[in-house]
């Protein structure tokens, strides 16, 4: 029997590994999460096999609970809602790691068995980086949902205070290794890590999120590998280190879509980042602004060949997508070339755009990343950007002072006209203004995101 | 011989990186938030240790904490798999 299970271990970690292998192209995507789902239904049914368990009523209340509330989630959550969403299952694999590892250190204290020196280890760190995962996505959770502010929150003592609390889990952890039997220890470090994945998080402000969800799924990841030491199960070590391995690669792309350094982000970030309104040091604009009415536009997208639209959070916001949609499909029915640029940090996490493009039926050749996309800008006749900010501010490229300089950018300014669709003239995350405003080839367009374009749509099939 | 049993797990966890190195990367921006998703509800697989501890006999401890586990490990599963599924339906080519 403990050979079958082994076996059948293995099979599952081959179908995770190749159901991450398909996500390679959208078309195999699909069948790829399948495939994966199906190692996870083996790698269950062949646990429930397992001589140490033995009694079910618990389990089943359990599996039919969890995969209620899963399923409710899953099926209830809007694409606009997808950050927290993902944030929120982060935080419930963390805290199911600290429940696994808490458990086995109950049942070798009330059990005959020796605590060996390497069990605890990975206990302590299996705890730690659980409850640091756990509380920290709830926390992300709140500020995505907007529970919580989604400003950067500064609090007294800030890194001496989590440093100190670092230092001390570490060294609690180390005497509960050398000295194994003393729960109130291992209770203690426990709520010191789920305090410190609270203090972790609360720095980061709304648009750095993609680097904390990023960075969180990776601690998920290992939190698993570290519940596959406990547990001596390869298979968990090799599911988790999956994770692990995504979550890492996430997280470094989305530091250099901004870049700045893992520790700039989870430190806590830019000065003004986040500000809500004109920021206080907000210096004089360099030139003037010129706006532009839904009749003008129509009229001026009435005789282009090429457009590139550019979207942004604001458009998450406002829940434009499928009014987006409706305008590039009245754009290419005028023959009107409509092709989307995608900032690596655009939206509150990795791919957030692209999700919600799809769903408004964007095919998703359409939609292109930066690096393909920003040497076409000048060749283009219009730019249409729609809840973009930072990510389109020219500063990045030549302004040394800037707190974004360096920061890789779409090249919007290149084209021949910039339309920005934005509700009003106030600084984006990074709290600065954003000079591309002022530019002779922009053009503002404000107002609500979805309200406009729909009005834009309506503008250009009258047209027609 | 428990030192060699940890090296051994070492091992495997190593490999493990590497391979997910050479995957992930091959995985397109525009499909990078199913990834997270997916990749999430793989990191349910704790569900695994959840059944052991909750699966003993006598109701202890362990049990009622192995419970919530499992609860919190099949929000992650199911929750995960399905929200990507949807997602990945939503990709269409022309």
């Amino acid at each position: 029997m403990l050979i079958v299970s082994y076996i059948v271990y293995l099979i599952a970690s081959i179908c995770f590994i190749f159901g991450i292998k398909k996500l390679a192209s959208p078309k195999t995507a699909r069948q790829g999460n399948q495939i994966a789902a199906v190692g996870m239904l083996l790698a269950i049914v062949v646990t429930l096999l397992d001589k140490r368990v033995l009694s079910f009523e618990w389990i089943i209340a359990g599996i039919i609970i969890g995969s209620a509330i899963g399923a409710l989630f899953a099926l209830k959550v809007k694409m606009t809602g997808m950050p927290q969403m993902v944030g929120l299952l982060n935080g419930f694999g963390g805290g199911a790691s600290v429940l696994v590892a808490i458990s086995e250190y109950e049942r070798i204290y009330f059990g005959s068995q020796q605590f060996e020196a390497n069990t605890m280890i990975t206990i302590v760190l299996s705890i730690l980086i659980g409850s640091v995962t756990f509380t920290g996505s709830l926390i992300a959770f709140g500020k995505l949902q907007e529970l919580i502010t989604g400003k950067v929150i500064k609090y007294p003592f800030q890194h001496p205070l989590n440093a100190i609390l670092i230092l001390g889990v570490f060294v609690a952890g180390v005497i509960l290794v050398i000295n194994p039997v003393n729960m109130e220890l291992l209770l203690i470090i426990t709520a010191v890590s789920l305090v410190l994945g609270v203090l972790l998080v609360l720095p980061i402000g709304g648009a750095d999120m993609p680097v904390a969800i990023s960075l969180l799924n990776s601690y998920s990841g290992i939190a698993a590998s570290m519940t596959g030491f406990v547990l001596s199960n390869n298979m968990l070590i090799i599911a988790g280190a999956l994770v692990g391995a995504s979550g890492i690669i996430l997280t470094i792309i989305m530091c250099k879509g901004m870049n700045r350094s893992l520790m700039n982000v989870v430190l806590g970030g830019w000065e003004n980042a986040g500000a809500a309104g004109p920021a206080a040091t907000r210096s004089s604009p360099k030139g003037q602004v010129k706006s532009i009415d839904s009749e003008e536009l129509a009229m001026l997208l009435d005789s282009v060949s090429g457009v590139i639209i550019v979207p942004g959070y604001g458009m998450a916001v406002a829940q434009a997508q499928h009014a987006v949609r409706d305008l590039m499909n009245v754009l290419e029915k005028k023959g009107v070339k409509v092709r989307f640029a995608i900032h690596p940090v655009a939206g509150r996490m990795p791919g957030h755009m692209n999700v919600l493009l799809a769903e408004a039926q964007v095919e998703y050749e359409k939609l292109l990343a930066m690096e393909d996309i920003n040497d076409d800008f000048p060749n283009t006749d219009v730019v249409i950007i729609i809840g973009a900010n930072d990510v389109v501010n020219p500063a990045a490229r030549h302004d040394q002072n800037s707190p974004i300089y360096g920061m890789p950018i779409l090249n919007v300014d290149y084209a021949k006209t910039v339309i920005i669709n934005k509700r009003s003239l106030n600084v984006g995350y990074a709290g600065i203004d954003n000079e591309l405003f002022f530019y002779p080839n922009a053009l503002m367009y404000f107002g609500d995101a979805k309200e406009t374009i729909t009005r834009l749509v309506n503008e250009l099939k009258s047209t027609s | 011989m428990e030192g060699f049993i940890l090296l051994m797990q070492i091992y495997v966890f190593v490999l493990a990186i590497v391979v997910g190195f050479e995957l992930i990367t091959k995985v397109p921006p525009t499909l990078h938030t199913p990834l997270m998703s997916g990749s999430n509800a793989i990191s349910g697989i704790t569900i695994v240790g959840a059944l052991l501890s909750a699966g003993v006999e006598e109701i202890s401890i362990s049990t009622i904490l192995g419970f919530i586990a499992i609860i919190f490990a099949m929000i992650n599963v199911v929750g995960g798999f399905l929200v990507t599924d949807r997602m990945l339906k939503m990709f269409k080519k022309k």
